[in-house]
């Protein structure tokens, strides 16, 4: 329950403000609070006079915590290859593993698997799980939710990652549920709480309109998906040492109800713009679909890919592969130039992490000058061909 | 064929905003509205409803005014909607949401198709659906762009995936979740509208669905939320000085390393 001190309470109707769900109104002076709060505690800290108090009951812990040692990583392997946000996850997973002074863990799961588990040791896995089957060769969510949910029982990590990519966040949430364990979508942040060591889990919420910090303190594993390219893989070391665990869970683990026909490769992996180290990204300022046609020709000159705003992908102008943003893809290049975008905070969510962010944007108070490190204010017409010109003549040079 | 379609009431996204300067949510208008995933689940369950006959039944978890979600349901061709609410749900997290749609369903009994949308654009998660079917113990699919072909015992369904889609089949019972691409929502008829208006909304209390009060709402729930705050700003602004002639050049300079 949150319980509003009337005492204390004076009025000021900051915490009206504060709550994302509309749910305290001040009447006659006083807060109230409404149906719609959902205890998210927005409030409570913004109180001025702590006249708000959110009572909860703890939940029942019921299982020794401190038996489960180790934190895991979910790697991604698909058609003979290994999903780029495993190393990245592998990556922050070996320093949460150092400081809590435990062993970093990998799962692999698939058939035909190679020397995979052997690339996991060089990316920074302690141990690699193995589970090597036919019935593993395509992606099934009941058979790759009940094989990990089995070796998370078997060893009992105290942290399990898994990147927010399309298999993810599919069975992820399955092994939660089935391990009744807290997991935590997307997170941009992990780290460890000093005093007991919780994992702190930081994430987007309300569309990328605030940040949260989610704690599970009652239940093991503490689980969490990551978007890819948000975490750094460490530094590939061929010499690392590393054990490999081959597993073999009973065999009616492996049986699944959904029955695979094909799988269908589409545009989305020609376009790939995770993997470009530069994107030339257009936004409505660009006004009509035609403006991709000097954004690409700004793009060969860099070798650059193209990537775009949700704003021109819904009009239509290019497709979804190519956005960036909260519902588009997460994208970490060396340079991200933003034409005719204003970086409202959902497009910014996806591209922060860029090394060097340049802008072109002729509103000057456009928040997309907020992140960039070079904006220019002006018309992206005047500007780009000029640009392109310029930056052929310098080439030429060198 | 009994189709449970699974829905849940959102602020829209669209209007909620930080203002600039109290870093505070900026609310004013802000209107609830269905998911707009669930607004496609629902469109298929009608379809295939009207496909191989059946009933299609839509249910929320969520505070009273949630009812209008399912009012918008019936009028765009759900048959009845059932309203579990209850304060003790209040603060529920995807797993304490989960085992609340799992009792009610219970209690409703039967179904052989649970349809949800992708997520819900309040917490964007997506955990509710596969976290409800593994409850079930039922077999699921997530993301389906396309279901191609369908009878009144199973379906084989495209499920999007990160590089192209999957082809999968399924036998009932099984859930899946559904993203945009798979249908054109309809707008609701008149007669729809006034069937909603009349319909009789079934309301389920944590009593009713026996559930137990330590799994549910915020003390059932394994995640909690200990902090929130604006998001971080990357940098200083930093615009160039001069002419714009002399601009592109500064950038030019900067830009010249990755020629
Ligand atoms: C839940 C949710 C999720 C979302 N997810 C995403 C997402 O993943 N990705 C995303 O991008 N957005 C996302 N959005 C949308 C986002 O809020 C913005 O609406 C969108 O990013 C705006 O796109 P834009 O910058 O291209 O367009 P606008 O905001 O219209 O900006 C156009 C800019 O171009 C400038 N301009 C115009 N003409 C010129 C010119 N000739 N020269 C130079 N500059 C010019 C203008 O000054 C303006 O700043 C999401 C929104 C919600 C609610
Ligand atoms: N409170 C709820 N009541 C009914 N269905 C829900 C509820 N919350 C989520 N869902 C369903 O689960 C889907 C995914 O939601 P989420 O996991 O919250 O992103 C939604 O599109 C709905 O179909």
């Amino acid at each position: 329950m949150l319980k509003i001190n009337e005492e204390v309470c004076i009025g000021c109707a900051i915490c009206e403000d504060s709550c994302p769900f509309g749910a305290i109104k001040v009447v006659d002076g006083l807060a109230k609070v409404g149906d719609t709060c959902t205890l998210c505690g927005a409030c409570v800290e913004s109180c001025s006079v702590e006249a708000l108090v959110l009572e909860v009951a703890k939940r029942e812990v019921r299982d020794d915590l401190s038996t489960w040692k180790g934190v895991w990583v979910f790697c991604e392997y698909r058609r003979g290859e290994l999903a780029s946000v495993s190393s990245e996850l592998l990556g922050i997973g070996r320093k949460l593993a150092d400081q809590r002074q435990v062993q970093l863990g990998a799962v692999l799961l698939g058939h035909d698997l190679g020397e995979t588990a052997s690339l996991l040791i060089g990316h920074g896995a302690d141990r690699v799980y193995v589970v090597d089957d036919p019935a593993l060769q395509e992606f099934r969510e009941d058979c790759y939710a009940r094989v990990t949910t089995f070796l998370i029982r078997e060893y009992r990590p105290e942290i399990v990652l898994a990147g927010a990519t399309a298999i993810g966040r599919s069975f992820i949430p399955g092994v939660a549920t089935a391990l009744n364990a807290g997991l935590t979508a997307d997170c941009t942040k992990l780290e460890i709480r000093a005093g007991d060591g919780a994992l702190l889990q930081t994430r987007p919420a309300f569309g990328g309109n605030i940040m949260a910090t989610i704690v599970c303190e009652s239940s093991r594993p503490q689980m969490a998906t990551v978007r890819p390219k948000v975490m750094k893989a460490l530094e590939f070391d061929a010499s690392r040492k590393g054990e490999v665990v081959a597993v073999n869970p009973p065999a009616d683990l492996l049986q699944s109800r959904v029955r695979f026909v094909e799988s269908v490769v589409g545009e989305a992996s020609k376009v790939n713009i995770q993997d470009a180290d530069i994107l030339v990204s257009g936004g409505r300022g660009l006004e009509t679909a035609k403006g991709f046609e000097l954004l690409r020709q700004l793009a060969d000159v860099l070798g650059a890919k193209v990537s775009a705003s949700r704003a021109v992908v819904d009009a239509g102008w290019i497709p979804y592969p190519h956005q960036v943003g909260q519902t588009g893809k997460t994208v970490a290049p060396k340079l991200y130039i933003a034409c005719g975008i204003s970086g409202a905070i959902q497009h910014v969510a996806g591209m922060q992490s860029a090394e060097i962010i340049v802008a072109i944007n002729r509103d000057a108070n456009a928040s997309i000058f907020n992140v960039a490190d070079y904006g220019i204010v002006g018309d992206l017409y005047e500007i780009i061909p000029k640009l392109i010109v310029k930056l052929e003549g310098r080439r030429h040079e060198s | 064929m009994k189709i449970i379609v699974c829905m849940k009431q959102v602020p829209d996204a669209k209007d909620v905003r930080l203002d600039p300067v109290t870093n505070t949510l900026a609310r004013e208008g802000v209107q609830s509205i269905m998911n707009p995933y669930d607004q496609h689940a629902l469109e298929e369950a009608v379809r295939l409803k009207e496909a191989h006959a059946g009933e299609v039944i839509a249910i929320t978890m969520g505070p009273p005014q949630a009812e209008e979600i399912l009012r918008q349901a019936i009028s765009c061709g759900a048959d009845s909607g059932v309203l579990v609410s209850d304060r003790a749900f209040a603060g529920a997290d995807t797993w304490a949401t989960a085992y609340t749609l799992e009792h009610a369903l219970k209690k409703i009994g039967g179904f052989d198709l649970i349809l949800c949308g992708k997520q819900a654009i309040d917490g964007d998660t997506a955990q509710v659906g596969p976290g409800l079917a593994t409850r079930l113990g039922i077999p699921y699919v997530t993301c389906v762009q396309k279901i191609r072909e369908s009878s009144a015992t199973g379906l084989v369904a495209e499920r999007m995936m990160d590089d192209g889609y999957d082809l999968v089949a399924l036998d009932y019972p099984a859930l899946l979740t559904v993203v945009k691409d798979i249908n054109e929502p309809r707008v609701p008829s008149i007669k729809g509208k006034m069937k909603a208006k009349k319909a009789e909304i079934v309301r389920l209390s944590a009593a009713d669905i026996e559930a137990d009060p330590a799994c549910i709402g915020l003390p059932g729930s394994p995640t909690k939320v200990v902090n929130v705050f604006p998001p971080p700003s990357r940098a200083e602004r930093s615009v160039l000085q001069g002419t714009l002639d002399e601009q592109i050049d500064q950038l030019v300079e900067k830009l010249k390393v990755y020629l």
